[in-house]
C-alpha cells in the first residue's frame, strides 16, 4: 500500500501497512530482487500502480538496462490510470492536471521506446467496486479513455501511434447478461468514437482489448465457499463477453488476502471454463440474441448520455469535463449514491444475496486465512536502511534536483530523469517528494 | 452528550487505504438514522482524529479499515483519544478476522461491525456507544456487532 502511494517503507504513515496488501518497492534494488533470475525479455509483467506508476516503471526499465535486455523487448502492462483514482480507488497524490502529465509522459516514452508495453490500462474495475452501476462503470471508464486520448494528442502524439497500445480493465459482477452487454457496448462505443471523433484509421486503434477481474465486492464473508460459484459464473460472463485476459478472485477474499490454496482454486476455476466448457472457441456467441442485443443498445445509449453531460461540462473537451467533474465531486457522489442504493436493496430484501439476507442457515465456519507476519515490515526497513547507507548521496541529490527542475517544464518528459534517479537508488518516496514540491498535493472536496 | 442535539459521529479512514465505499454507505445509514456526521474521510492520522473530536465535540468515532493494519492503527486511535483525556468510544467497521477480535476489544475498541452488519445493527451499535458517555460508569452491552 505505501508503494502504491509513492511512500517509502520508513515513512511514518506507512507503519503497519508495509508488505501487507502487496510487495514493498522502495528502490530499484527491490525491483532487482523481485526479478532476480527472471529474464525480462521473455516474460510479460503486469504492474498495478497508478500515482507512482512513472517512478516504478523507471525502476523496471532500469532492471532491464542493468541485465542487458533491450527496451524494445520489454513486454507488459502498467495500470497508470490516475483518473479513476480520484473517482473511485482514491490512491491519488498530486492534483489531476500534473498527474495526467505523468500519464502522458509514460505514454510518450512507451510509444518511442517500449513498443510491446501497454502504458495505460483504463480501469472500470475500481469504479464498480466503489459501488457504481454497470452503466456508470462503462461510461466513466470510456470517458477516462477518451480523456487520455485527448491528453496524448495534446502532448503531440498521433492517434494511431499510441491507440493500439491502450488497453482496458473491467469488472465481472453478478448480473450475467448485463455484464456481457456491458463488454459488447464498450467495444462498439470505443470503435465508433476512435474513428469518428479522434480520426483513427488503423484498425488496431479501434479495437478495445480488455482484462477482466471477477467482482471482489460480490463475495461474501458469510458461507465463503459459496463464493466459488459466484466467481465461476462471473468468469463465464467475462469470457462470453469477449475478454482477452481474466483474473478470478479467491473465495476467501472477503475475509483476508487469499491463501495459496484459495488462489489455486480460483485459477482452476478459470481453467475449467477454458478447457472443459468449449465457450472459448467462438467469438461473441450471444451476438444476435434479442435480449443481449437490446441490453447492449440500452447500455450504449445510457453511456452516451453520460458522455454528453461530461462534454457539456468540459465545453466540448472530454479531458476538461472529466477533470471538472472530479473537482466538483460529481463522480464520487454518483458512485456513493449507487453504492447506498445497492446496500438498501440488500437491507430491504429486494435483492437476495445468498448467505447474507437469504438462505443464511448453514456452514458459517471461517476457512484458515493468510497471515502476513510483522517481520516483513522490519526486514524491509533494514534493507532500505542499508541501501541508503551504500548509495552515493551526491548523485541522489543531483537526480532529485534534476527531477524538480524538469517537473516545472510541462513540455519535458520526466521519464529520463526518473530512470536516472532509479539507477542511483533514489527511493520512490524521494522521487515523489521532489515532484510534490512542484505539483502540490490533492485533497478531495468533501462530500458524503 | 448534550440532550438538545443529535449524536455526532466522526467517520474516518486511518492509514493509506483509499477504499471508502463502506465509510460512505455507513455515513448515509447513520444520517438517515438521525445522526449528525462529521465526515473526516481519507488518510486521517490519529492526531487529526483527536483534534477533530475536540473541535467538533464528537460523541462517537467510526473508523473503517480494510488494509489488514487494524491491530496497529485502531488501538493507536483509542490511545490518542485517551491520552488527550477523551472517553469517546471508537467503533471499527470493515474486515477484521475473528482471531483478532479479543485483541481489538482489549485495546479499548468499543465494537467491530463486520460484513453483513445490517443498517439497524449499525444504528444500534453507534447509539449504544454514544450512551456510554452519559456518565454511565458501566459500559452497556452493545445492541449488536461483535464485541
Amino acid at each position: 500500500m505505501p508503494t502504491l502511494l509513492g511512500r517509502d517503507s520508513d515513512d511514518p504513515l506507512a507503519k503497519g501497512e508495509v508488505g501487507r496488501a502487496g510487495v514493498a518497492v522502495d528502490t530499484q534494488a527491490d525491483m532487482e530482487t523481485l526479478f532476480s533470475g527472471i529474464d525480462l525479455g521473455t516474460v510479460s509483467t503486469s504492474m498495478t500502480i497508478n500515482s507512482a506508476a512513472a517512478v516504478i516503471m523507471a525502476m523496471y526499465v532500469g532492471v532491464g538496462d542493468r541485465t542487458g535486455v533491450a527496451r524494445h523487448a520489454l513486454s507488459g502492462t502498467i495500470q497508470n490510470d490516475i483518473l479513476k483514482e480520484y473517482q473511485a480507488q482514491k490512491e491519488y497524490v498530486f492534483p489531476p492536471r500534473p498527474s495526467v502529465r505523468l500519464v502522458t509522459d509514460l505514454m510518450r516514452f512507451a510509444t518511442a521506446e517500449l513498443p510491446r508495453w501497454h502504458p495505460v490500462s483504463i480501469s472500470g474495475y475500481h469504479i464498480r467496486e466503489a459501488g457504481s452501476t454497470a452503466t456508470q462503470e462503462l461510461a466513466f471508464t470510456l470517458a477516462n479513455g477518451f480523456a487520455y486520448v485527448e491528453a496524448a494528442l495534446a502532448a503531440g502524439l498521433a492517434v494511431d501511434e499510441f491507440a493500439p497500445r491502450l488497453s482496458f480493465f473491467f469488472n465481472a459482477h453478478m448480473d450475467f447478461f448485463e455484464e456481457i452487454a456491458k463488454y459488447r457496448a464498450a467495444r462498439r462505443i470505443w470503435a465508433r468514437w476512435m474513428r469518428d471523433r479522434y480520426g483513427a484509421t488503423d484498425g488496431r486503434s479501434l479495437q478495445l482489448r480488455f482484462h477482466t477481474q471477477t467482482a471482489g465486492v460480490s463475495l461474501t464473508a458469510q458461507q465463503p465457499e459459496v463464493n466459488m460459484a459466484r466467481v465461476a459464473i462471473e468468469a463465464l460472463s467475462a469470457v462470453l463477453g469477449g475478454t482477452q485476459s481474466l483474473h478470478t478472485d479467491s473465495y476467501d477474499e472477503a475475509l483476508a488476502l487469499p491463501t495459496e490454496r484459495a488462489a489455486r482454486l480460483a485459477l482452476r476455476t478459470q481453467q475449467v471454463v477454458a478447457e472443459e466448457t468449449g465457450v472459448v472457441h467462438v467469438a461473441d456467441p450471444l451476438g444476435g440474441s434479442w435480449f443481449v442485443e437490446s441490453l447492449t443498445d440500452e447500455l450504449e445509449s445510457q453511456a452516451e448520455s453520460i458522455f454528453s453531460y461530461l462534454l457539456d461540462v468540459g465545453s466540448g473537451s472530454m479531458l476538461d469535463g472529466v477533470i471538472a467533474s472530479i473537482e466538483d465531486g460529481w463522480f464520487g457522489t454518483e458512485i456513493a449514491d449507487a453504492a447506498y442504493q445497492f446496500q438498501s436493496k440488500i437491507t430491504s430484501g429486494k435483492w437476495v444475496q445468498v448467505g447474507v439476507n437469504g438462505y443464511t442457515d448453514g456452514d458459517d465456519h471461517q476457512p484458515p486465512t493468510l497471515y502476513v507476519e510483522p517481520e516483513v515490515e522490519s526486514r524491509q526497513l533494514a534493507d532500505l536502511e542499508s541501501i541508503k547507507q551504500a548509495r552515493d548521496d551526491d548523485a541522489v541529490r543531483s537526480s532529485l534536483k534534476r527531477l524538480e527542475t524538469e517537473a516545472t517544464d510541462p513540455t519535458l518528459n520526466l521519464m529520463p530523469a526518473l530512470i536516472e534517479a532509479a539507477a542511483r537508488y533514489v527511493t520512490v518516496g524521494e522521487c515523489m517528494g521532489a515532484l510534490e514540491s512542484v505539483f502540490g498535493t490533492w485533497v478531495e472536496r468533501s462530500y458524503v | 452528550m448534550p440532550d438538545d442535539r443529535p449524536v455526532r459521529v466522526l467517520l474516518a479512514k486511518v492509514g493509506l487505504d483509499g477504499h471508502d465505499r463502506g465509510l460512505r454507505v455507513v455515513a448515509r445509514i447513520l444520517r438517515d438514522g438521525g445522526f449528525e456526521i462529521v465526515f473526516a474521510g481519507l488518510r486521517q492520522t490519529t492526531e487529526m482524529i483527536t483534534a477533530s473530536v475536540i473541535e467538533e465535540d464528537v460523541d462517537v468515532v467510526g473508523v473503517s479499515m480494510h488494509n489488514g493494519a487494524h491491530l496497529t492503527l485502531a488501538p493507536a486511535v483509542v490511545a490518542s483519544l485517551r491520552n488527550a483525556g477523551l472517553d469517546t468510544p471508537v467503533v471499527v467497521g470493515g474486515i477484521v478476522p475473528d482471531v483478532d477480535l479479543p485483541k481489538m476489544l482489549e485495546a479499548g475498541i468499543y465494537a467491530v461491525l463486520g460484513p453483513g452488519a445490517s443498517n439497524a445493527e449499525v444504528v444500534a451499535v453507534v447509539k449504544a456507544a454514544a450512551a456510554t458517555r452519559d456518565g454511565a460508569s458501566v459500559k452497556p452491552t452493545p445492541a449488536g456487532g461483535r464485541s
